[in-house]
């Protein structure tokens, strides 16, 4: 793959090469943060100095469907070192899912240094690059953050329903058989109690790998463009929220329209369809 | 209703003492660590997709290969080199049912997943390393069928 600078992107110091980080390793303004689906990942061998971000215990509310609020956020900024001003780079597996899923919780409080390492854990470990089981001694840090801040990336069902109704941009992220209703949860995964199947009235499908190269790293801004503008259609300086099954898939997708193509406005909507196809009365089309 | 194979309940009982992430994290690592991939004399790359486990993210493949005393020799590999979870619980299913009796084999529950890697595993992982389970049941359930 190309250097990330040639690629084209929008925000292109939104991602970074392995050999960016392997080189700031000992940086004491970059945090470099896993972040996976598979929690005995980073326990087995992570790149040296990295801090672990699991997206259930440190993202997630413990009781109710919401993500950590502004106490916990200082708190897990704190436990893992950084301050507003620290560089954060977020890697982790299945693509960076995970790593840009966390990313997007980090830009809900405004922590908007964050960058991602293309290519994620598995392009780091395939070039051969040291990987260590000794977790790192953080010095906490005492982080002071904002409320988090809803409003600008992240959607709610009736901002989705209002969207939806002005025929505003949709895309979800799932799989075909998902989006056409045929399976109510992606393949090989089981059923997580949605009960209905279709996809959002208006919504176009693009599954989020189709942003992927096989190595995991992103395709670049001409291959990019011609599956998001050209072939779906969108509008970069419009309205668009993205969607999936709980809103990890579509944090990747959210990832690539706001920071790859430079989109205006993107919300990732992480109700997703295990709330749009439970919810009564909500329209669905097939 | 046949009991477990002995290895396999005794690694229940292991993990049934266990109370924090971080103790079964490390379990679950070290097990991982003891996985042998399918050797040479059974397989080789590209294996026959009817040994692939449908199902499993971390591309599983599953042999079972006939002793002489009407017992099965199961062999494994993963593909996916994140795939320590597939890995930790190869290394359990090799250890515990290869040798063992069909019946007991057999008799393993989907259950025993959630024993292992807990509650709070994701979707996808408990549904691959379920199905992973399910096929070396399987084979010992065909097994008795035939008999």
């Amino acid at each position: 793959m190309s250097d990330i600078s040639s690629r084209g992107y929008a925000n292109a110091d939104k991602l970074v090469s392995t050999a960016w980080v392997a080189e700031r390793l000992n940086d004491s303004s970059v945090r470099v943060v896993e972040s996976n689906e598979d929690p005995l990942l980073y326990p087995s061998g992570h790149v040296p100095g990295a801090v672990e971000v699991d997206w259930v215990k440190d993202l997630n509310d413990p009781l109710r469907r919401d993500y950590l609020g502004k106490a916990g956020f200082e708190a897990l900024a704190s436990r893992i070192g950084i301050t507003p001003e620290t560089t954060v780079v977020f890697y982790g597996d299945k693509s960076n899912w995970w790593a840009t899923y966390a990313l997007w919780v980090f830009e809900l409080f405004n922590h908007t240094n964050a960058k991602i390492m293309d290519g994620g854990r598995l392009k780091w470990a395939e070039e051969g690059r040291d990987l260590t089981r000794e977790v790192p001694s953080i010095s906490p840090t005492n982080y002071s953050a904002p409320e988090r801040d809803d409003s600008r990336i992240r959607a709610f069902r009736d901002g989705v329903l209002a969207h939806t109704r002005a025929q505003g941009q949709l895309v979800d992220v799932r799989s075909p058989a998902e989006f056409s209703g045929e399976a109510l949860h992606m393949e090989g995964y089981p059923q997580e109690g949605a009960v209905r199947g279709g996809h959002i009235p208006g919504a176009s499908s693009c599954p989020w790998s189709r942003a992927a190269n096989e190595d995991g790293t992103f395709k670049n801004a001409a291959d990019l463009r011609a599956i998001y503008l050209d072939e779906l259609g969108l509008d970069p300086g419009s309205p668009t929220i993205a969607y999936c099954r709980i809103g990890e898939r579509s944090s990747h997708t959210w990832f690539v329209l706001t920071n790859l193509l430079g989109f205006s406005d993107v919300c990732n909507y992480d109700g997703s369809w295990t709330e749009w196809g439970n919810s009564v009365g909500l329209p669905i089309e097939k | 209703m046949a009991e477990l194979p002995p290895k396999l309940q005794a690694y229940l009982d292991d993990f049934s003492f266990i109370s924090t992430r971080e103790e079964r994290v490390d379990y679950l690592i070290a097990l991982a660590d003891e996985f042998q991939p399918v050797p040479a004399s059974i397989a080789t790359k590209p294996y026959d997709e009817a040994h692939r486990v449908i199902g499993c993210e971390s591309e599983a493949f599953v042999w079972a290969i006939d002793r002489e005393d009407g017992t099965v020799d199961f062999y494994f590999d993963v593909l996916n080199p994140q795939g320590l979870s597939a890995m930790a619980m190869s290394a359990i299913l090799d250890q515990a049912c290869s040798g063992a009796p069909l019946e007991q084999v057999a008799a393993i529950n989907g259950e025993v997943v959630f024993t292992f890697f807990g509650k709070d595993i994701s979707m996808g992982k408990g549904r691959g390393l379920t199905e992973l389970l399910n096929a070396v049941v399987y084979q010992a359930k065909q097994r008795l069928r035939s008999d």
